[in-house]
């Protein structure tokens, strides 16, 4: 078998317990959600060990996969494989943050002119609203939750901003490091990002107690409290999760497990990087400022 | 092939149930738009069949000639031939010639159909979707109309096509509906007037009618809404303009005898009170809470033995003026006190429940 | 590249685990497939049990088997489980056992993912069948009584099953969405040296461009039923016009998943057919190139006409006018495929084994059903069918020939590659049969049902519809026994049968007619070149 063969030295691992694994956990955390939801005890721990067997997992697999590619079992077009799922990967989940943009720009753009009276169906103000004027920021004709102020872009919002976009400068850098071969650029470029993110997070943390606190911007507050906790909640949470994922990364950096030329780890984390940064952007434009 | 005798089948078919009262295709029109509607129907369902039966004789032409059985020869160059070379234009051409032919003739239908018309004297009719009854509205009249199904034991044939009391509209006005619905999508469907459309919760659609012809036009409605979908019968009742002034002043008269009734300052005896009470919850309430009280657990409590119908009457009051939430139990603040009053006797009465207390319109009053 | 490693691959790999090792922690396509499709073969027979089960409600008016909660969450179920677990799994492994041997890859891209694709299946369908007897449990609270589509605000009435309900939908997403993932990157990275994208295969070209319409659509509905479960649990109000929302938002964020989910379910067949076709009329497939832009023309404009699902609900004229013109015209590209498939069966030399049988049968019937769509693609026409048993019959005539008869096709096609032996013919013939002729006794007469007025989804109806719905209810019966007789063939030719040789069908072309039937564990480990 030549060396050089197209598929014969493609890597096919082994039989592996972790699909199943992955598949108990799922199940167990859902379970457990969806009782706990309704008020069923039992219903928390089942979530709890549902998520610390899938912590587990995440571990064991990526140490798996870890260890296979220090064993330089991966190729080339193995690598190409797991960068073109990095790709499609994020492609979903660009849509799945589609989702709430687009029912975001249906209750501004179609639903609230409906119910103030605007366009072909004017009957729904004159009957059912009368006086309803709807102007975003709306918590509906019923004025759900009370009355609220909305979140103004220039504050924390704008700094976050900031702190994002800078994030996405360092992380560049640090990938100029990695390709120098530069370990000490490469592990301060990530300890940087993984600053920055981490301290997004935590002006977002403060943003939600000061629209709690202080303005009654809750998740009850109408179309303009769901959509906003949802789009920028989720949004948090893939930072988190990306700044959990730097951390690995960092971690494996300073083990030495990439060179120059294959780190495709790195890459990966740092496409999901710009990836929630660009969606940042989006939410800064249309849920803060417009 | 099959299809054809399936077709010859259901022909047949159709003649030993002639006497039901529905055929083939929809029911006759009994509007402007809505035979306009049945026109584009039958177009399409020509233009679908005459492509039906060419595809079909292409391919059965096909079958019987290009057999290997038959010793023919598979072509196979067919695909570069010059047909095989430019069908992929060909083919769609000839297809969009025809989606035009339809797109052009369904916009004609579709602009009267979607633009109300904007005249002084259209005839506005509020239609509410309730679970699980109709309320129609005659917003210029000042007129209300409950509609429900009426059980099977009393409506034989006509269960689930019969109502207790039926839309009435007059021929030759333009009457304009604005759906809306109450707590879930409904959707009001009478196939004669051909325009179906959603009752959605806090808005409204609006659809128009100007009916052509005297007669009862029945439809159901359309969009599930929970456990009695199949029980949310539609029946317009078309009269002439003579007549549906008649009903009107009738309707008129009975709600002023009902609320000169209401407002009487009368103290209702429990027996006056369990009387009106029984039919009024056997109307509104029944079909969820059921008659003998028991509900349909876990949908619908039982209000035999409840804790609020065996509690403090004002918790009693409080849950039917004001429904709950989130579940099918709507407000009922829109029935008169002394409805209300009726109908909470009744509950605390009946039964099992043998509370023994009394309701007055009064306390009803003080409870809103 | 080490040799140590090679020899240590080919020490573990050449031949197959052993025991219950090999189905639980299975890296291999084609047991993940045969896993796939067993899965599918279970589902079919859940889903179909529920149908047989709304077809006797059915028989006859008034209420006798079902409570109408009871019966409606039969029908919800129905449908998920025949969408989601028997015909996407049915394609998903006929993807991953020919996709690999079709295009000379030794496996799937992401081996491992692809089992985890699989077994987050099974959970799904157990959240599912919790989600349809936790209401029987004391506190379990209402049945879902929504039907598929769990439009608010009823789904926000129902009780706990319905969030059962949400994260299976959650599950049923993240596998659709990994395995698609798996599937793009296969195709895209692991073809043989020589073979250009033009020339693969059109089995692969279909899922190609299914898993993309996958992606992009499947992690909207996510979103969606997401935001209604916030909407059920956290106070938000995206479905609720007192705080601003709409119910009609979840129904555009629904069908913006599901008009391009029916072809999703229906393009892997179109791909099948694209082999049987050829093969049995031994000749190439007609016009490869104007089907591979059909079907990305399919996708594209399937994409943007998912509202022709909701034209009741009072959208603006320029709207439905959109929505209608988008929908009307996908009968261009499905009409060339169509034609297609004709213009490949004329002059050809014709035999009519099983699977061209179906094929025969799909593209008259699948015709039959595209052309009531386009009826329905009408809006005025619409207003009269919407919601009634018109559309029922519709679906059922797309989606039966359309999505499943087409993976029937594929499994008598394949069967003997996957087994070894052929399947005996004439039970086959017989299965066509039965299944073709029950399955029109049961779909036609909803049409005329429709058309008189009888709304779907409706546990009891007035005497006026007895007729049609019993013989509808009898077809359903025949249609349903007659699947008995697919479960004994498959059963039988697993078991044994005339052995097949490697290019089972005379006038089969393609990669995987190269190998043995049965093909070893692993195949081409060393890539076919493509000239
Ligand atoms: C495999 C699944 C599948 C497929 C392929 C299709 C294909 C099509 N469907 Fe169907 N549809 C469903 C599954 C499918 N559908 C389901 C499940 C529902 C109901 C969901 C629910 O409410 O629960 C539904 C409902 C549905 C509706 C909503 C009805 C309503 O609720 O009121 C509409 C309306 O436009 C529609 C239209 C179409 C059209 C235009 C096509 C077209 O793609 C058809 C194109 C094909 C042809 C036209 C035939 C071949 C072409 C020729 C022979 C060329 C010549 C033709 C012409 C010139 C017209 N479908
Ligand atoms: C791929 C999808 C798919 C498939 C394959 C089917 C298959 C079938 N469907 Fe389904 N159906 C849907 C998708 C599908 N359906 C959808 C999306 C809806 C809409 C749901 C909604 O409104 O929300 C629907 C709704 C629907 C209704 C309308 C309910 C209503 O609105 O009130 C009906 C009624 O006749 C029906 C019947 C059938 C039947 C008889 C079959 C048959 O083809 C089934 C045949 C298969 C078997 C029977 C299994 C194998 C055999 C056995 C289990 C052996 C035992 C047999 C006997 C006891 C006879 N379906
Ligand atoms: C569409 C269905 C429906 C109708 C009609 C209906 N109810 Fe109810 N009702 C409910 C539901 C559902 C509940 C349970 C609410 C909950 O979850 O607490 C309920 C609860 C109640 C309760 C409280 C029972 C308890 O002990 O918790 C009372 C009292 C009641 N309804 C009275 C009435 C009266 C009076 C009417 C008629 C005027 C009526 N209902 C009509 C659905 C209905
Ligand atoms: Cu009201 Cu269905
Ligand atoms: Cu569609």
């Amino acid at each position: 078998m030549s060396v050089k063969d197209h598929a014969g030295d493609y890597y096919i691992p082994d039989p592996s317990p972790w699909p199943i694994i992955g598949m108990v956990s799922l199940l167990l955390t859902l379970i457990g959600a969806a009782l706990a939801l309704n008020g069923v005890a039992i219903g928390q721990f089942a979530v709890i060990a549902g998520l610390l067997l899938f912590f587990y997992l995440l571990y064991g697999w990526f140490r798996d996969v870890i260890q296979e590619n220090l064993s330089d079992r991966y190729n080339k077009q193995v690598d190409t494989s797991f960068r073109l799922g990095m790709f499609w990967f994020i492609a979903s989940e660009v849509f799945f943050f589609l989702s709430f943009f687009g029912a975001l720009f249906y209750i501004r753009n179609i639903a609230l002119p409906w119910l103030g009276g605007d366009g072909y169906l004017g009957a729904t103000q004159e009957i059912l609203y009368t006086g309803f004027e709807p102007a975003w920021p709306s918590s509906g004709p019923g004025e759900l939750g009370g009355e609220f102020q909305p979140m103004g872009p220039w504050g924390i919002p704008a700094i976050n901003t900031l702190l994002l976009l800078s994030s996405g400068v360092t992380i560049t850098w640090a990938h100029w490091g990695l390709k120098l071969d530069n370990q000490k650029h490469l592990v301060w470029g990530l300890i940087a990002t993984i600053a920055l993110g981490l301290l997004f997070v935590g002006f977002q943390a403060y943003e939600y107690g000061h629209a709690y606190s202080e303005l009654n911007l809750t998740l009850e507050s109408g179309a303009y409290g769901s959509t906003f906790y949802m789009l920028t909640g989720f949004h948090g949470f893939h930072v988190t999760m990306g700044a959990v994922m730097l951390m690995a990364i960092l971690g494996r950096s300073m083990k030495s497990h990439f060179s120059s030329h294959k780190h495709f780890a790195f890459e990966a984390v740092a496409w999901y990087w710009h990836f929630v940064d660009v969606v940042w952007l989006g939410l800064f434009i249309f849920v803060y400022w417009l | 092939m099959l299809q054809a005798g399936l077709l010859l089948l259901a022909g047949l078919l159709f003649h030993s149930a002639a006497k039901a009262e529905y055929g083939l295709n929809f029911p006759e029109p009994a509007a402007g738009v809505a035979q306009e509607i049945y026109d584009i129907h039958m177009l399409t369902m020509g233009i679908a069949t005459v492509l039906l039966i060419i595809v079909f004789a292409i391919v059965f032409y096909s079958l019987y000639f290009h057999r290997k059985s038959r010793g023919y020869q598979a072509d196979q160059n067919f695909h570069t031939s010059w047909f095989g070379h430019w069908s992929w234009v060909i083919v769609p051409v000839m297809v969009l010639g025809v989606d035009l032919t339809i797109a052009g003739k369904a916009d004609i239908v579709l602009k009267k159909v979607w633009d109300v018309p904007k005249e002084e004297n259209i005839m506005d009719v509020k239609v509410t979707g309730h679970q699980w009854w109709w309320e129609f509205d005659y917003l210029d009249h000042d007129i209300k109309v409950e509609s429900r199904y009426i059980p099977e034991e009393q409506s034989g044939d006509l269960y689930l096509r019969e109502v207790d009391n039926p839309l009435v509209l007059p021929t030759g006005v333009k009457i304009r509906f604005l759906h809306t619905s109450a707590d879930v999508l409904h959707a009001f469907w009478v196939p004669e007037l051909a325009v179906k459309k959603d009752a959605i919760p806090g808005y409204i659609t609006e659809t128009w009618a100007e009916l052509n012809r005297e007669g009862t036009f029945r439809g159901q409605c359309a969009e599930l809404c929970g456990t009695w979908h199949s029980r949310m019968p539609i029946v317009v009742e078309s009269v002439s303009q003579d007549k549906f002034t008649a009903w009107v002043d009738g309707q008129k008269a009975i709600k002023v005898a009902a609320a000169a009734e209401a407002s009487a300052d009368k103290t209702w005896s429990m027996d006056e009170l369990m009387v009106k009470g029984k039919t009024l919850y056997e109307t509104k309430c029944a079909a969820c809470h059921q008659v003998t009280g028991m509900g349909l657990p876990p949908a619908f409590p039982a209000l035999n033995g409840s804790v609020l119908t065996k509690g403090p009457i004002a918790d009693h009051l409080n849950i039917v003026i004001n429904g709950k939430e989130g579940t099918a139990m709507q407000p009922w603040g829109t029935l008169n006190d002394l409805e209300i009053a009726a109908i909470v006797t009744y509950e605390r009465n009946a039964w099992d429940n043998k509370m023994g207390d009394v309701v007055q319109p009064a306390d009803v009053k003080q409870a809103r | 590249m080490s040799t140590t490693t090679l020899t240590h691959d080919e020490a573990h790999h050449h031949e197959a685990p052993k025991g219950w090792r090999r189905w639980l922690f299975s890296t291999n396509h084609k047991d993940i497939g045969t896993l796939y499709l067993l899965f599918a073969l279970i589902m079919l027979f859940v889903g179909g049990a529920s149908a047989m089960l709304i077809r006797m409600e059915l028989f006859q008016p008034g209420i006798q088997l079902l409570d109408p909660d009871l019966y409606n969450n039969l029908v919800t179920n129905h449908a998920l489980i025949m969408i989601f677990g028997a015909v996407m799994p049915a394609a998903a492994g006929l993807a991953n056992w020919m996709i690999p041997m079709m295009i000379g890859a030794p496996d799937m891209a992401l081996p491992r993912m692809n089992n985890l694709s699989f077994w987050i299946l099974p959970a799904a369908a157990t959240m599912l069948l919790l989600s349809f007897v936790v209401p029987f449990f004391p506190g379990g609270g209402t049945q879902i009584n929504t039907g598929w589509t769990i439009y608010p605000p009823l789904s926000v009435q129902v009780g706990m099953s319905m969030d059962f309900l949400i994260f299976a939908i959650h599950l049923l997403g993240i596998s659709s969405v990994l395995a698609s993932i798996n599937i793009i990157v296969t195709l895209l990275n692991m073809r043989a040296p020589g073979m250009k994208m033009l020339k693969m295969p059109m089995f692969c070209w279909t899922w190609l461009v299914t898993a993309f319409l996958l992606i992009l659509v499947v992690p909207v509905l996510a979103g969606g039923v997401t935001m209604l479960l916030f909407d059920r649990h956290f106070g938000t109000s995206f479905f609720d016009a007192a705080g601003g929302g709409d119910p009609v938002l979840f129904q555009h964020l629904f069908w913006f998943f599901g008009h391009p989910e029916v072809y999703i379910l229906l393009l892997p067949s179109i791909g099948v057919l694209s082999h049987v076709i050829p093969a049995f009329s031994r000749k190439p497939l007609f016009g490869y190139n104007s089907m591979v832009g059909a079907m990305i023309a399919v996708a594209t404009i399937g994409m943007v006409v998912w509202a022709h699902h909701q034209y009741t609900i009072g959208m603006s004229l320029g709207a439905v006018t959109y929505f209608m013109i988008g929908t009307i015209l996908i009968s261009i590209p499905v009409g060339l495929m169509i034609f297609n498939f004709i213009a490949t069966m004329w002059r050809g030399a014709m035999t009519f084994e099983t699977p061209m049988l179906f094929a025969v049968g799909i593209v008259l019937m699948f015709t039959f059903g595209g052309l009531s769509g386009v009826m329905l693609a009408v809006v005025p026409a619409d207003m009269q069918y919407h919601d009634s048993m018109f559309v029922v019959a519709h679906f059922h005539y797309v989606l039966m020939p359309g999505a499943v008869f087409g993976l029937f096709a594929g499994v008598f096609y394949w069967l003997p590659k996957w087994t070894g032996h052929m399947y005996d013919e004439k039970l086959g013939k017989l299965f066509f049969w039965t299944n073709v002729i029950g399955f029109n006794i049961t779909f036609f007469p909803q049409h005329f049902l429709g058309l008189a007025g009888m709304p779907r989804r409706i546990v009891d109806y007035n005497v006026m519809f007895t007729e049609f719905n019993v013989i509808s209810s009898v077809g359903a019966m025949i249609f349903g026994l007659s699947h008995l007789l697919l479960l004994y063939i498959v059963i039988k030719t697993i078991r044994g049968g005339k052995k097949a040789e490697s290019r089972a069908w005379e006038g089969a072309k393609g990669l995987e007619w190269e190998l043995d039937s049965p093909p070893a564990f692993h195949t081409w480990t060393v890539a076919p070149q493509i000239k």
